[in-house]
C-alpha cells in the first residue's frame, strides 16, 4: 500500500514493537507528530529537554533489553540529543534516536535549524544514516533496529528530510529481522575451561556484558557450580544477586575491600563482558600480571584492548556461558572462596559515607516496594548507591557508567518507570538533580511512581573529595550552596517535597515518599564534608586501596 | 614503529571514508597514507591503509575498523604482496636539461607525459621507496609541482580479500 514517509517510519516502528517513544516536537518533525496523532497506537512522553528524551530512552532500554526510541527535531533539538546518545554509546544501550531534517532542496545552504548531526554523531553511534530518499526509509529503520539490538549494543541515529516525511511510497509490512548468535569458538571455550578446573583461585567478574546479554542465570549456575566468588563492575551490578554468599561487590575505584583483596589473591579471572576500564583495571599493566585471565566478549576489539587475555572466548556471553558449564568439573569447598567472603564483614567497618547518608540509603533498600529500579545520577551519591543498594536482580538500575553523565537521571528515571512498570528510586546529588531538574515537570504530568532522594550536601562532592585528595583542599567552584528550597520547588512544579535532616526522620519519611505513587522529592540534607571510601587513586594498584581517610 | 599495510572492502557509499578517518583521528592512530578506490563491484569500494605502529596498534586498528557497518572485508596486506603508487610530476626543464631527465626516466621507467616549452610531466609507478629514490633525484632540477597516489597493494596468488571472515558475521 501507498504511504507517505512519515507514516512508514510509524508502521516500521510498530514493526519493531515500540509502544513507547520519548521525544520533543518541532519544525521538521511536524510530519512525523502528524502521523504519529493520526495513528494513535504508540504512547509518546514529551519531556521537558530533548535530553532529558535521550536519557528516558535510554532508561527504557535499560530495564527492559528493548531498543528506546527518541524523536528531536533539527539544529537544536538533535544536539540536544548529543548527551543522551554517547551515554548510551558509551554504556552500549541499544537506542534508536530519529531525528528530522530539512528538505532536500534546503539542505547544506545552512537553512533555519539545520545541522550536520550524522556528521556530529559518527563518534558516538554504532552506526547513523541520513534518509534522503523515501524508498530507502522502511529498509533504514529495520536495519538501525537490528544494528542497535545485536551484537555489542548500542545507539543508531536516523536523520530523515523533511521532504522524505511527505513523499509517497510502496510501504510492505515486514516482520523483524531474527537476531541469532553464532556457534561459539569450541576450542577456546575448551582452553578456558581447562583453565577454569586448572586453577584455585578464581574469581567471576561480571560486567555490563552480563546484563546485556541477560545472563544471570548462567553467571549464577557457573559461580555456585566452581565455587567461586563474583565481583562486578558499575554496569555488571544486578547480573549476580547481591544477597548471595559468593557476591563481593563492586570492584574498582570505588569497590569493595573485599572485592579488591579477592582480586589481588585470585590466580584466575573470568572476565564476562567487560572492558577493564580504567576505573576497574586502574592500572592496565599491573592489573592481571602474574593471573590467568579468560575474556568472555561479544567485541572483539575488547579482547586485550586493556588488560592481555589468556584466553578469549569470542561471542554472545549467555551461549558462551552455556556451552561452558558442562565442561567444568564442580568444586564443593573452596578455601579461597571462604576466605575472600569472610572479608565481607570486615567490610561494613569502614564507610566514607556519613551515618545519615548510609541509613537513607539502607532504609530506602528495605522501604522501597518491591522489585523497584534505582536509578542515579553521577558522582558521590552513585558511588554509595552501587556500595549500599543491594541490587538483587538484572535490569533494576540504571547508571551512567562509561560517560559519567551528570543529570543523566532524571530522564533515565522517567523511561525506567515507563519500561519496569514499578516504583523507581531516584538517588541523585544536589549537583546532578539541578542539570536536568526540569524533568520533575514531566515526571508529575505523567503521574509516575518516581520517588528522589536528592543527597543534598550543598556541594560536588565527588569533586571537591578530589580537590581535598589531590589539591590541597582548594575547593575550587564545588561549594556551590544554591538557596533552592527543594520542598518548596517539588510542591511549586506538582510534586509532593519531603525533608530529612536527621536519623529519627529517615524511616517514617522515607515510608511515606513510598506509600506515594507519584512523584515524591526527598531533601536529604547530608553533611557537605562527605567522602566515597573505599578507594583507589588513578593509575594505582588494588594494594593501595584507602579504606580509612586518615590512610589517604 | 613499524609500517602495515591493511586493505579493506567498504560499502560505496557517500561518508565512509569519513567514518574510517573519523574513528582514526578519535583513537588517535598514525596513518601514512589512506587511499580509497572503486572495485569490480559497484557496491563497494576499497580502502588502503599504511599505518605506523606497532602490533598492538595493528591489532586495535584492524578490530575497530572491522566493527564499522561500512566496513565488510579487512586484512593487513602480506610484506611479498604487491605495492604499487603512481606519482605525476612536473618539473622546470628548458630545451638543454631535457635529455638529461630523459635518462633518468629510462633507469626508472618513467614516462614523459606532457612537454611544455618550460617544463616537463612525468608519469612513474612502483614501490613507494622507488618513487621516493625519482624524486630524490629529480630534486636539483627543479620540482613545480607533484602528486602521489598512495599506496595501493593486492596480496599474490590466489589469496582474496573477499575470502576473509568479517567479524559481524562470526557472532
Amino acid at each position: 500500500m501507498e504511504r507517505i514517509g512519515a507514516e512508514i517510519l510509524i508502521e516500521c516502528l510498530k514493526e519493531q514493537g515500540v509502544d513507547t517513544v520519548f521525544g520533543y516536537p518541532g519544525g521538521t518533525v511536524l510530519d512525523i507528530y502528524d502521523a504519529l496523532y493520526r495513528d494513535g497506537t504508540i504512547n509518546h512522553v514529551i519531556t521537558a529537554h530533548e535530553q532529558g528524551a535521550a536519557h528516558a530512552a535510554d532508561g527504557y532500554a535499560r530495564v527492559t533489553g528493548k531498543t528506546g526510541v527518541v524523536i528531536a527535531t533539527s539544529g537544536p533539538g538533535a544536539t540536544n540529543l548529543v548527551t543522551g546518545i554517547a551515554t548510551a554509546f558509551m554504556d552500549s544501550i541499544p537506542v534508536v534516536a530519529i531525528t528530522g531534517n530539512v528538505g532536500i532542496n534546503m539542505l547544506g545552504r545552512d537553512s533555519f535549524q539545520e545541522i550536520d548531526i550524522t556528521g556530529i554523531t559518527v563518534p558516538i553511534t554504532k552506526h547513523n544514516f541520513i534518509v534522503k530518499d523515501v524508498k530507502d526509509l522502511a529498509e533504514i529503520v529495520r536495519e538501525a533496529f537490528a544494528i542497535a539490538n545485536t551484537g555489542r549494543k548500542g545507539p543508531v541515529l536516523i536523520d530523515i528530510l523533511k521532504n522524505v516525511q511527505i513523499a509517497p511510497a510502496e510501504y510492505l509490512p515486514a516482520t523483524p529481522r531474527e537476531m541469532k548468535h553464532k556457534p561459539l569458538p569450541a576450542e577456546a571455550l575448551k582452553a578456558a575451561a581447562d583453565a577454569l578446573n586448572g586453577c584455585e583461585r578464581p574469581i567471576v567478574m561480571a560486567g555490563g556484558g552480563a546484563i546485556a546479554s541477560n545472563a544471570s542465570e548462567e553467571i549464577k549456575m557457573l559461580a555456585e557450580k566452581l565455587n567461586a566468588p563474583v565481583v562486578s563492575t558499575l554496569m555488571g551490578l544486578g547480573a549476580f544477586p547481591a544477597s548471595h554468599l559468593l557476591n563481593l561487590g563492586m570492584m574498582g575505584m570505588h569497590g569493595t575491600h573485599a572485592a579488591a583483596k579477592a582480586c589481588m589473591e585470585s590466580d584466575c579471572i573470568l572476565a564476562i563482558g567487560t572492558r577493564f576500564s580504567d576505573r576497574v583495571a586502574l592500572n592496565r599493566d599491573k592489573f592481571a600480571k602474574d593471573k590467568t585471565v579468560i575474556q568472555i566478549d561479544i567485541d572483539d576489539a575488547e579482547m586485550g584492548k586493556n588488560v592481555a587475555a589468556t584466553h578469549t572466548v569470542l561471542g554472545d556471553v549467555k551461549e558462551a556461558l552455556k556451552t561452558l558449564l558442562p565442561l567444568l568439573i564442580p568444586v564443593k569447598e573452596r578455601a579461597f572462596a571462604q576466605k575472600v567472603t569472610s572479608y565481607k564483614t570486615e567490610e561494613k567497618k569502614s564507610a566514607g559515607i556519613s551515618e545519615l547518608g548510609h541509613k537513607i540509603l539502607t532504609e530506602a533498600a528495605k522501604l522501597a516496594p518491591k522489585e523497584s529500579v534505582v536509578v542515579t545520577d553521577v558522582g558521590q551519591h552513585q558511588m554509595w548507591t552501587a556500595q549500599h543498594y543491594p541490587i538483587e536482580k538484572p535490569r533494576t538500575i540504571c547508571t551512567s557508567g562509561g560517560l559519567g553523565t551528570m543529570g543523566y537521571g532524571f530522564g533515565a528515571a522517567i523511561g525506567a518507570a515507563f519500561g519496569s512498570k514499578k516504583h523507581v528510586v531516584l538517588v541523585t546529588g544536589d549537583g546532578s538533580f539541578n542539570m536536568n531538574l526540569n524533568e520533575l515537570s514531566t515526571a508529575v504530568t505523567q503521574n509516575l511512581p518516581i520517588t528522589i532522594l536528592l543527597m543534598n550536601n550543598r556541594a560536588l562532592g565527588m569533586v571537591r573529595q578530589w580537590q581535598k585528595l589531590f589539591y590541597g583542599s582548594r575547593f575550587s567552584q564545588t561549594v556551590v550552596n544554591k538557596k533552592t528550597d527543594y520542598v518548596k520547588f517539588a510542591e511549586s512544579f506538582g510534586a509532593k517535597g519531603l525533608r530529612i535532616t536527621k536519623a529519627e526522620e529517615v524511616a517514617p519519611v522515607l515510608k511515606e515518599a513510598f506509600s506515594t505513587p507519584s512523584p515524591v522529592l526527598v531533601d536529604c540534607v547530608i553533611s557537605e564534608d562527605e567522602n566515597v571510601l573505599p578507594m583507589i587513586k588513578p593509575g594505582q594498584t588494588y594494594d593501595t586501596i584507602i579504606t580509612k581517610w586518615e590512610d589517604r | 614503529m613499524n609500517q602495515y599495510t591493511i586493505a579493506a572492502l567498504v560499502s560505496n557509499k557517500s561518508g565512509v571514508l569519513t567514518r574510517v578517518s573519523s574513528m582514526f583521528a578519535r583513537r588517535g592512530y598514525n596513518i601514512e597514507s589512506i587511499s580509497a578506490c572503486k572495485t569490480e563491484d559497484p557496491t563497494l569500494s576499497r580502502l588502503t591503509i599504511v599505518l605506523n605502529g606497532d602490533d598492538y596498534i595493528l591489532e586495535q586498528m584492524t578490530k575497530q575498523m572491522d566493527k564499522l557497518i561500512d566496513v565488510k572485508k579487512i586484512k593487513q596486506v602480506e610484506e611479498d604482496a604487491v605495492y604499487r603508487e603512481l606519482l605525476l610530476v612536473k618539473l622546470k626543464t628548458d630545451a638543454s636539461k631535457r635529455s638529461e631527465i630523459f635518462e633518468l626516466c629510462q633507469i626508472f621507467r618513467a614516462k614523459i607525459v606532457d612537454v611544455s616549452p618550460e617544463t616537463t610531466m612525468l608519469e612513474l609507478s612502483g614501490k613507494p621507496v622507488k618513487l621516493d629514490g625519482f624524486v630524490n633525484m629529480l630534486m636539483p632540477y627543479g620540482i613545480i609541482e607533484l602528486a602521489r597516489t598512495g599506496v595501493t597493494a593486492i596480496s599474490r596468488g590466489t589469496k582474496c580479500i573477499r575470502d576473509e571472515a568479517d567479524y559481524k558475521e562470526k557472532i
